[in-house]
């Protein structure tokens, strides 16, 4: 039992705007006022006291990080914490397990997704998952390049496609429905892509429109807690930004009262105008004024970090581009059947004008996007690390603070970017619902992202007075993110004043959405897919008793 | 029990079918490794018979009392086991270092300065028409490979034997090659030469050639590229002969740097010939826990790698362990002389099924369940595909997964922290 008392209280998702209040948790849960007596206290007397923070993409597990490390020792060099109650823990933007969960609770973050992971080697995402201490998490199958999704939406065949997705996400005890450049990776197995949503992927006859679109279908009618989660088509690539419009747009033929339809991630990478990286410029007004007019679409901001990243996505023609553009080394993985993976190092310079435009895209995207809309995110590692996250939150506070820093960018910024006319700050609330109510309502995570009755009991208490801070003193907005006074996971005390205190173990969530759909009917394909897979149908995916604490959340 | 997995080979086939003794579907070294063989019997301590729980008890003293103990192997066990491993490694504040350190470690190193562009054994299967072995003898050393994954199963696109065009480039005429559509053979030690001619001929630089590199004449060598261009989507498998060969990492980077030029014309995906069947994992589970995937050093009290320092033939050979943890390997038989000279002078600690060469030099030995047989656990195949392995029969034997977590628990209350 603990009891937070005197905290000012932000809980945008239920009104709660800067009151003093007491917080009570009993059992991991946030609970109704309880008998204090023998409970643990703690005096947040003029605090900000929040819901814990939720990174809804992030690249924390699976193949593509471990081989990031594996191929790049450069970036292990970093000691964060040496052995002793807790772990070791290593790494400058690419960290290792027990780092990551240690980091994100030295932030105030209680849950990170994974976002994209090939389900045969989703035993390997849980393995590292479960290696991450403190937070909870989840991780997001990918589906579009997957054969039997290709085959399915080329026949409209949205029964077929639903099994399909219920089989998946158990079999791989996945939480949601990813799709990555659809249809560009299969392209890419012959050094193909697609260039826009309506080009026909080789051999099956169907368009990343339709791909798509079935897809969105059968998550709505599943009524699956997590809508379609998409990285769009040519992302990357200069002029970008109408491909991203008329993929949003596809959202308008689908209803759903309680969420979006569609979430469009890191969309910094898919915003820019131009036609050459000579004359890139930024199309965050326009997308910015498309989702703010829809009801149905969320996005998260893909913020660029100037300094290191390691760039890691299923999109493997843009890795093999960016291979050749940076002149880095790169890994590749072509799976199966069923998708891709791409590896390259990179560095996000200040003086490099494309670079430049990159961060301000992302900024303009989260100033100009309504909060309950966008969800702040570095697609980590691709834009750099998640410890990043109070740095962006205070660029989009701090109109001071952001004149500071775009002085270090290249002066192209002024004249492809519109970032230094944009005069809007972030109030509290707004970054607050940004970093913890958008992410938990894109999830369709209903106890997380607020401190209600019955959310979980994941809080965190920052050294800032919501009825008394100045957006120009943003060195104190910073150090009050950066430095938690209390971060607690499910009522354990696990950060007190920055440092790591506590060690727990989170939940995974996946989600059994078999109720409405039968595998009968696809049976007969997956047998005959199965001939041509190196495993047995059988040998493949993940039970629920070889995870560490899974939770199962039954769709509907 | 059906579709068992065979834990012997990176193959990791996973279409066992057991029947209580052995395994059908099993090719001849997989049989061996499911025959009966000779077991440790039991627990003991400088010869001495003991229960599992003092010779645990036992080996975490000598752990805890060592200023830097080796902790070796990790090759041949489940991924669980290897995780404990390494927070073993890191809590002792010794060197943890696997199997890799001795066979495919230039390929890491090779990594580290270009990438590996690889994928799966399913695209070899399913899109593959151009097949390459090059410096490995898969008939011999993972016999279901040409039959499972490269040369005569039936993909969803190509067919069968007949659409692949396999070439096998060796220093002799090894059984694979009597699978070939070609057979290159090629000078010991030339490898990176071949390369560098090959890369020069696909990018245009034709006329730098000589007439002859490595054994291989220049017209060979254009006939060779020709094939390696026009293939619609190639896979090139490499062993040993790359990273044992004079040149090492410094092959198989020139190798790399070859499909790197090969996918600007076409799709070429590159994939090492990984022997021990956990061989990965025990390179991938040290990668997410210490951030490194051989010849990590604890001593600091975080993980350090430095493979010309921390692998566990240099730590025995410059004497800079005082103990070691070996883990379902042998390195007594395989380590050069002085490393085995220093493994004599220390206290050993063996954890394995089968006596072997390590087991006559060591001060303890704990017996442990045979992994995928009696004990069961997560394995990542040659291409990184992860399978769980099965129990498919009781056993009185601790697992290995057992052993170490009640050592790591020893060693935790040892320390008093
Ligand atoms: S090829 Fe390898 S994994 Fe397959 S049965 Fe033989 S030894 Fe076992
Ligand atoms: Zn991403």
């Amino acid at each position: 039992m603990l009891h937070i008392k005197n905290g000012i209280v932000i809980d945008p998702k239920n009104g709660i705007i800067g009151e003093k209040m007491d917080i009570f948790i009993k059992d991991g849960k946030i609970v109704e006022e309880v008998e204090v007596n023998g409970c643990k206290t703690i005096d947040a007397n003029g605090k900000l006291v929040v819901a814990g923070g939720i990174d809804l993409h992030a690249h924390i597990a699976g193949g593509k990080i471990n081989t990031g490390r594996a191929m790049r020792p450069e970036e292990m060099r970093h000691v964060r914490q040496k052995t002793g109650k807790f772990r070791a823990a290593v790494g400058r933007t690419l960290l290792t397990s027990p780092a990551i969960g240690y980091e994100y609770a030295k932030m105030g973050y209680t849950t990170a997704i994974e976002p994209a992971t090939p389900s045969i080697y989703v035993i390997h995402t849980h393995e590292e998952l479960d290696s991450i201490p403190i937070i909870d998490k989840a991780t997001l199958p990918l589906f579009g390049n997957w054969h039997p999704v290709l085959r399915y939406s080329a026949d409209k065949d949205i029964e077929k496609l639903k099994s399909f997705v219920a089989w998946v996400l158990e079999r791989t005890k996945g939480y949601g429905v990813k799709l990555v450049n659809p249809g560009g990776v299969e392209a890419w197995m012959y050094g193909g892509n697609v260039k826009s949503i309506d080009d026909t992927v080789p051999g099956f006859g169907v368009t990343p429109r339709e791909i798509i679109t079935s897809l969105i279908a059968a998550v709505e009618e599943l009524k699956l807690p997590h809508s379609v989660h998409i990285h769009c088509n040519n992302l990357g690539m200069p002029g970008n930004y109408e491909t991203t419009m008329e993929t949003i747009k596809l959202a308008k033929g689908f209803e759903n009262e309680r969420r979006q339809v569609l979430h469009v991630t890191h969309v910094q990478f898919n915003a820019y105008t131009g036609s050459s990286w000579r004359d890139i410029g930024s199309g965050a007004e326009h997308i910015a004024k498309l989702i703010n007019s829809m009801d149905n679409v969320t996005i998260d901001m893909g913020q660029p970090i100037f300094g290191y990243a390691t760039t890691m996505t299923a999109d493997c023609p843009w890795q093999f581009e960016l291979h050749k553009i940076a002149k880095a080394k790169w890994c590749n993985r072509d799976i199966e059947l069923e998708t891709g993976a791409g590896i390259v190092p990179y560095v996000y310079r200040p003086k490099n004008p494309v670079n430049s435009v990159q961060w301000a895209v992302g900024l303009e995207l989260g100033l100009l996007v309504d909060s309950e809309k966008i969800a702040v995110s570095t697609d980590y590692p691709n834009g750099g690390p998640f410890t990043s996250y109070p740095y962006i939150v205070t660029l989009l506070m701090s109109r001071k603070f952001r004149e500071e820093e775009m002085k270090k960018a290249h002066p192209y910024m002024e004249k492809a970017t519109s970032l230094s006319s944009i005069d809007k700050e972030k109030s509290l609330e707004e970054v607050i619902t940004m970093t913890r109510v958008t992410p938990a309502k894109v999830l369709g995570m209903e106890n997380k992202g607020h401190l209600g009755v019955g959310a979980d009991g994941d809080v965190v208490i920052y050294d800032i007075d919501p009825l008394n801070y100045s957006s120009n003193d943003w060195q104190t907005i910073l150090k009050a993110f950066e430095n938690p006074l209390y971060t607690i996971k499910s009522g354990e005390i696990v950060v007190k004043d920055g440092e790591l205190v506590g060690e727990t173990w989170g939940r995974t969530f996946w989600v059994d959405a078999r109720a409405d759909t039968t595998t009968e009917i696809i049976e007969a394909d997956l047998e005959e897919y199965f001939n041509y897979y190196t495993v047995k149908c059988c040998n493949y995916g993940v039970k629920e008793a070889w995870l560490r604490n899974p939770v199962r959340i039954t769709a509907g | 029990m059906r579709n068992a997995v065979c834990t012997f080979c990176g193959n990791v086939c996973d279409d066992i079918e057991f029947d209580g003794v052995t395994g059908k579907n099993l090719c001849p070294i997989g049989e061996a490794k499911f025959a009966a063989k000779r077991r440790i019997e039991a627990p003991m301590v400088r010869g001495r018979r003991v229960s599992y729980e003092e010779a645990i008890e036992k080996a975490a003293e000598v752990l805890v009392n060592a200023k830097r103990p080796l902790l070796y192997g990790w090759a041949s066990t489940v991924n669980e086991a290897i995780r404990l491993g390494v927070i073993l490694a890191e809590k002792l504040g010794g060197v943890y270092d696997q199997c890799s350190s001795v066979c495919h470690a230039p390929s890491t190193l090779a990594m580290i300065e270009e990438g590996i562009p690889g994928g799966t054994l399913g695209q070899a299967k399913n899109r593959a028409d151009v097949v390459v072995f090059w410096g490995c003898n898969p008939v011999e050393a993972h016999p279901r490979h040409p039959s499972r994954y490269s040369v005569m199963t039936k993909g969803f696109l190509t067919k069968g034997r007949q659409h692949r065009h396999v070439i096998v480039v060796d220093v002799r005429k090894t059984a694979t090659a009597y699978l070939a559509t070609e057979f290159y053979q090629i000078k010991p030690g030339y490898d990176y030469a071949v390369f560098t001619a090959l890369r020069s001929i696909i990018n245009g630089h034709e006329k730098a050639v000589p007439e002859e590199v490595g054994g291989i004449s220049k017209k060979k060598l254009k006939e060779l590229a020709d094939i390696l261009i026009n293939g619609k989507y190639g896979v090139i498998f490499y062993g040993l002969g790359l990273t044992h060969s004079r040149g090492q990492d410094r092959n198989v980077e020139n190798i790399v740097k070859l499909v790197q030029t090969l996918n600007r014309h076409t799709r070429y995906i590159l994939q090492p010939m990984r022997g021990h069947f956990n061989v990965v994992g025990a390179g991938e589970v040290a990668a997410w826990e210490a951030g490194y995937e051989y010849a990590i050093d604890f001593s600091r009290g975080y993980s350090r790698f430095l493979p010309s320092e921390f692998t566990a033939v240099e730590v025995l050979v410059r004497r800079d362990c005082d103990a070691a943890l070996i883990v379902a390997s042998d390195p007594a038989a395989h380590f050069p002389k002085e490393a085995v000279k220093r493994l004599a002078e220390i206290p050993v600690i063996q954890i394995d099924p089968h006596p072997n060469v390590t087991t006559l030099l060591a001060d303890i030995v704990i017996p442990s369940a045979l992994v995928g047989i009696e004990a069961e656990g997560t394995v990542y195949r040659m291409d990184g595909i992860p399978l769980r392995v099965k129990k498919l029969k009781d056993t009185g034997y601790w697992s290995d997964y057992e052993i170490l977590k009640l050592m790591l628990d020893k060693v935790i209350q040892l320390k008093g922290e």
